[in-house]
């Protein structure tokens, strides 16, 4: 069943075709690789169905409800979330805040001027948990700003989940961190969105990430879909493999 | 959190409530003043420090407060404290509900330049409609009544003032202080901070972004607003001078001068700049140039302000003191 579906999505910078008639889906349940090269126009796609730009033409229907025109927060309600291709934090706040925060949102608890947050256990305990399974919790009281690129990339996607969402979009949760530190990120990435059976959709362009973590990859080229397949299907597509990968598969 | 509060605001509420006692009644006034416009920079501050919007116009809300019990007067021939504030209050949150919902759809230089504008157009209508408002030479406000008449002036004005009305100065701060510093540590204050760090991200975990900016507007507002109707009957007299933008420009630079990356900055300058200020009237007929040359020393000599300099030190003096061999 498909939780996301876009019709002919189309997104125009002047002559640029960003985004040029794409028919996208998301399964239930499913890790899905969004890969192509730069430009391809994988970070818009992901912005328009999250809701940061608007799109020049066609549908987006998630949960099989008309999505297009609804603001972010009502997208955020209904269960889509992101994280961002350049780590986007609360940099001032503790990570126990940036966590916390989202929780708070979630709750519509941000509203309350008149109560102190740090009395406020049941969302403090849960954005402790959420910082545990994410390996921060020693983290919890340093400032955003002060922790390592790989602590920021898995604390930008413990917020997007402490959301709850039923469908997470990844933009390169792995990019700017080292190749040692790629796959325990990953590793724990993909082990929390699998037990809390989030459907997730992951950007990325180290390969070796895409072919291992991933169900099913989706191929972005000049902003349409060029190929749409299982891992093993995708290595074998010489389409792909030319005008993508070059001409040698991934090991 | 409640142990290190009380470790730090006990003693100054006890140092505070002795004044009257310890200091001649002009030093009590003098701190009256400081107090009042403590209460504007904590508003101000909700603003620049907590959301990261820098308003060069409120002038307007503290004018606005100002002028609404001045009007109490003239209009109303109320002189009941009660009253001026009541009316302080919800004159100053109007007036900052309708300029933020226009200023909040702006940030960075776009919104200060609004803000601004906005305070001008008051102070304008304050000089234009001299007839309603004095003109230049502005409103008469006679000391106030307290408690619905039960307490009164008797007679001797500067009693009244170095006294009563320094209580109540005193107690409308602290109660100030606390309302103010339950909001930033509250749901709602964190969400600030948040837009301040990053308004995309903060739209992303479901925070309106704007609603948040608006509602910071017009608490700030009405802080500011509240000051201006304290001030008033304690200066005596309101004209078109606290609605234009020099002052706007003063409630920013004490706020900077204190610190406004730390929540008693504003308070600590507000304080410190009202007695600079009033010492620099006092020794020279030169003293803008005097506090101007002073200001810009302490501003290069403290960059992050008085309470934000006194924390850095204190920050190393503990490093040192833990590194050094016992």
């Amino acid at each position: 069943m498909n939780l996301l579906e876009t019709r002919q999505l189309k997104k125009y910078f002047g002559d640029t075709h960003a985004v040029d008639g794409v028919d996208f889906s998301v399964r239930q349940g499913e890790v899905l690789a969004l890969i192509g090269a730069n430009g391809a126009g994988k970070t818009t796609l992901v912005n328009v169905i999250s809701g940061l730009l608007r799109p020049d033409g066609g549908t987006i229907r998630f949960q099989a409800v008309d999505v297009t025109h609804q603001s972010i927060h009502d997208r955020i309600k209904a269960g889509i979330a992101r994280s961002f291709q350049l780590v986007n934090l609360f940099d001032q706040l503790t990570c126990l805040d940036n966590v916390a925060l989202t929780v708070f949102a979630r709750e519509g608890k941000t509203q309350r001027l008149m109560t102190l947050a740090e009395r406020d256990r049941p969302v403090l305990d849960e954005a402790l948990e959420l910082l545990r399974q994410f390996g921060l919790e020693p983290k919890a009281r340093m400032t955003a700003a002060g922790l390592a690129q790989g602590e920021r990339k898995l604390l930008d996607v413990a917020v997007a989940y402490a959301l709850r969402p039923r469908l997470l979009f990844l933009d390169e949760p792995t990019s700017g961190v080292s190749t040692r530190e790629k796959a325990p990120i990953m590793d724990i990435i993909t082990s929390i969105v699998r037990s809390g059976k989030v459907t997730a959709v992951i950007i990325e362009h180290d390969m070796d990430v895409v072919f291992t973590y991933s169900d099913r990859i989706v191929v972005m080229h000049e902003g349409k879909i060029l190929a749409d397949g299982t891992p093993e299907e995708i290595r074998r597509n010489e389409q792909v493999t030319t005008t993508l990968l070059g001409t040698s598969a991934p090991r | 959190m409640r142990q290190k509060v009380l470790t730090y605001a006990a003693p100054i509420a006890v140092a505070l409530a002795a004044v009257p006692f310890v200091l001649p009644p002009y030093q009590t006034i003098l701190l009256s003043y400081g107090l009042i416009m403590a209460i504007a920079a904590l508003g101000f501050n909700l603003l620049l420090g907590y959301t990261g919007l820098l308003s060069f116009g409120h002038s307007a809300y503290f004018g606005v407060g100002a002028y609404a019990a001045a009007f109490l007067v003239k209009y109303a021939g109320i002189t009941s404290i009660e009253a001026f504030l009541l009316g302080g209050l919800i004159a100053s949150a109007l007036v900052s509900a309708i300029f933020g919902f226009i200023c909040v759809r702006h940030t960075r230089i776009f919104f200060s330049i609004l803000a601004l504008a906005l305070s001008q157009v008051l102070w304008s209508l304050a000089l234009k409609l001299f007839w309603v408002t004095g003109g230049t030479d502005g409103l008469r406000v006679p000391t106030p009544t307290l408690l619905g008449g039960l307490v009164q002036t008797t007679g001797d004005k500067l009693v009244f003032l170095s006294r009563t009305y320094y209580y109540l100065v005193l107690v409308v701060f602290g109660i100030s202080v606390a309302v103010m510093w339950l909001i930033v540590h509250s749901p709602f204050g964190k969400a600030l901070q948040a837009i301040r760090d990053n308004e995309t991200r903060a739209e992303f975990v479901g925070v309106e972004v704007r609603k948040y900016r608006w509602i910071a507007f017009l608490v700030s507002g009405v802080f500011t607003g509240l000051a201006g109707t304290l001030w008033v009957p304690l200066n005596g007299l309101t004209t078109p001078d606290v609605l234009y933008w020099p002052f706007s420009g003063e409630i920013v630079f004490l706020t900077v001068l204190g610190g406004f990356r730390t929540f008693s900055g504003p308070i600590v300058g507000a304080v410190a700049f009202n007695y600079l200020k009033s010492y620099a009237v006092g020794l020279t007929v030169y003293w803008q140039f005097l506090l101007g040359v002073v200001l810009v020393v302490l501003v290069l000599a403290l960059p992050s302000g008085i309470v934000g300099t006194l924390s850095q030190l204190r920050g190393r003096l503990a490093r040192s003191a833990w590194h050094e061999p016992a």
